[in-house]
């Protein structure tokens, strides 16, 4: 009986290795079951064990280069500078949540002596006389609001490097989103009407090629006209996410767009001939045939699309000054210490895990909407 | 729960010995692709009555316009002159009156079995309770022996398998009129005997009125009441009738012997070999070569 559950168990294993795109793991379950144990660790060296050593050559390559190439203030960050600045900077990144939370605890005990305070003052107050009642209750008041301002309490400290990076990485899904919302509708409009299309095609043509560095003063004038007014506290989101948000979506809004065109326009004849002959409506024909028809390619499109918008962030927010890790690198290079390159490097990499981690999700997205049997990587 | 036929009164009219009366007419059908000096007519002034409760075959080469006849009754296309009329009524526009099994089967890769099949019951039967179209779904994949995958996307399915599913899917909608188009040929010698079979064991149970387009003489005999050949293109027309008057059921193994069968079969493929040569001989003529329109690469409308 226990040999059915594991076969099982691993066959579950393999198809979400698939699923999440990480074949590289397939071997390693089909060791763990049992399967041919020779031909897996072959796989293993082959697909694991070779992107290791290569990675080891790299490292080497990366530690000789960062020892000969210097200029008279700075020199190339090696592999042991930039682990020691990602250490750096975790560490000072745990330490300023502890000071944080020290901070609020000690605000929020300040606040239990102010409130009684203020209530004993309240209690007092209500059997006092006329004259001193209004004294005594406006002495309560200072003392309440003192007691809210400590038990609300946000510590305003800067923003760490962990801090920054989940910053970009919203900034990027807001981006994104917005992106999608708009680029969806208008794809399938454009692959349903050859009018539409023919309508958006010079626009599409004339700003699909846009760096967005171009864009990004231009969004930013848009930004500031809808911000206008509303002040810096009460506002949902800063000027200047929304400015970076903004041209991430101005830039990743074409491969959604183009693609899901595509994939509308390119519906099979016959899944539109059954609509005719159900009968289907416009709409039910739109959301039964042409749309999961045409996911995969949308989500292709879509992938695209989020891997374009998380090289843009990083250039958008050095320019508008988003705190994300493209101000970090900037500010980095603007301060010019010891560390600033080592921690540029901890930047890049982790940019490069972020969009990897990204890509993946976008790539199971996408397994799970296609319906064939191929799965390609 | 199982679902009975109410409307099965072709059974009466031939016990009764009764002239069947023309379900669907063509009268003097034409249709050609294209313009100008790419035009090219494909099929010319057909004329042909669909018995009700018959099943009918129409035979011929591959070219001569047989695909383009299946959607003419269906209705997916329209003809350039003449009219499709449906029980006296010109037929407008595909619709669930008139089943069209596609030669490719045309299942929808992201819906399984039951999806694909529900979406036809739901369209056409809105006004039924869940569980009687859930019955009815149910009873469909029962017919064509799908029990077992009713839950594998067709991706998972072989060739025959699709087909039944193609099938029980225009079956569940009722058709007065069901349209086989080429439904076998992309499917293998073997699974082709046997869904040949299984189309033969179904028609029986469901006396559907059928036309089906095929290229296969022995299949047309097998399956149909009367045979018409249909001329090679361009500007194909339709031959003589030729019935069919093997007594059902029918059995393959034994028909291979049936003197009948063999004539039948001679005489079916002797007229479309001489029809093909006639054509062939006036093309040569002609001198020319059909020009291919090159498709035109566009959105879609819908």
């Amino acid at each position: 009986m226990n040999q059915p559950k594991k076969t099982n168990l691993s066959n579950k294993a393999l198809k979400f290795c698939q699923l999440a795109g990480l074949p590289v793991l397939i071997p390693f379950v089909r060791l763990f079951a049992g399967e041919e144990p020779r031909e897996q660790v072959r796989e293993i060296l082959k697909f694991v064990g070779v992107p290791i050593i290569a990675s080891l050559f790299f490292i080497g390559a990366w530690s000789l280069a960062s020892e000969r190439i210097k200029t008279e203030s700075a020199q190339l960050p090696g592999p042991m500078a930039t682990w020691q600045a990602a250490r750096e900077l975790w560490q000072s990144h745990v330490d300023q949540k502890r000071a944080d939370r020290e901070r609020m605890a000690a605000e929020r005990e300040k606040a239990i002596p102010l409130m009684t305070q203020a209530l004993s003052l309240e209690s007092r107050a209500a059997e006092a006389d006329q004259t001193v009642r209004e004294q005594l209750l406006a002495d309560a008041a200072v003392y309440r609001k003192r007691a809210m301002l400590a038990a609300n309490f946000r510590p305003t400290s800067a923003p760490t490097f962990v801090d920054q990076t989940f910053r970009s990485i919203g900034t990027v899904f807001v981006g994104f989103f917005i992106a999608t919302l708009i680029a969806v509708p208008l794809g399938i409009l454009c692959g349903m009407n050859p009018i539409f299309n023919a309508a958006m095609t010079p626009i599409i043509q004339l700003f699909k090629p846009v760096s967005p560095l171009a864009w990004l003063p231009i969004a930013s004038i848009v930004i500031i006209w809808w911000h206008n007014g509303s002040s810096a506290e009460h506002a949902l989101f800063s000027r200047a996410f929304l400015i970076s948000a903004t041209t991430v979506s101005l830039c990743s809004l074409w491969p959604t767009l183009v693609n899901t065109a595509l994939g509308v326009s390119n519906v099979d004849k016959d899944y539109l001939n059954v609509a005719k002959v159900l009968n289907l409506s416009w709409w039910q024909t739109l959301t039964k045939i042409v749309i999961p028809a045409s996911l995969p390619l949308m989500f292709a499109g879509l992938r695209i699309s989020l891997g374009v918008g998380w090289m843009v962030l990083i250039a958008a927010d050095m320019l508008a000054q988003n705190p994300g890790l493209g101000k970090f690198i900037w500010d980095m290079f603007q301060n010019g210490s010891s560390t600033t390159y080592a921690r540029i490097a901890v930047a890049v990499l982790v940019i490069g895990v972020v969009g990897f981690v990204l890509d993946r999700i976008m790539i199971c997205l996408r397994n799970l909407v296609s319906f064939d049997s191929t799965v390609p990587a | 729960m199982t679902l009975t036929r109410l409307d099965k009164p072709v059974m009466r009219q031939r016990a009764g010995g009764q002239l069947l009366s023309p379900i669907m007419t063509l009268e003097g059908v034409s249709k050609g692709y294209g313009s100008g000096e790419i035009r090219t007519e494909v099929l010319q002034d057909i004329h042909l009555n669909i018995r009700e409760g018959e099943f009918l075959a129409i035979c011929g080469f591959s070219g001569s316009g047989k695909t383009t006849l299946a959607q003419l009754i269906a209705g997916l296309i329209t003809p350039d002159s003449g009219q499709v009329l449906m029980g006296g009524v010109p037929v407008n526009g595909p619709g669930p009156e008139r089943g069209l099994v596609f030669q490719n089967y045309s299942l929808l890769p992201w819906l399984n079995v039951w999806g694909n099949i529900a979406l036809s019951v739901d369209r056409v039967f809105p006004d039924w309770t869940r569980a009687d179209r859930r019955a009815h779904v149910q009873h469909f994949i029962e017919l064509v022996g799908l029990t077992h995958a009713t839950r594998r996307h067709p991706h998972e399915l072989s060739g025959g398998m699709r087909q039944r599913v193609s099938l029980a899917r225009t079956l569940a909608m009722k058709p007065r009129v069901l349209v086989l188009d080429e439904p076998l040929s992309a499917l293998d010698a073997l699974t082709r005997a046997s869904m040949q079979d299984e189309i033969l064991r179904i028609w029986e149970e469901e006396r559907q009125t059928c036309v089906m387009i095929t290229n296969d003489i022995d299949e047309a005999i097998l399956l149909a009441d009367r045979i018409i050949p249909l001329n090679p293109g361009p500007r194909a027309g339709l031959g003589p009738t030729f019935a069919v008057d093997l007594t059902r059921p029918r059995d393959k193994t034994a028909l291979n012997h049936d003197p009948r069968f063999k004539g039948l079969r001679n005489a079916v493929t002797n007229f479309l070999v001489a029809a093909r040569q006639k054509s062939r001989d006036v093309l040569a003529k002609a001198e020319t070569l059909p020009r291919v329109q090159r498709p035109l690469l566009k959105p879609r409308k819908f």
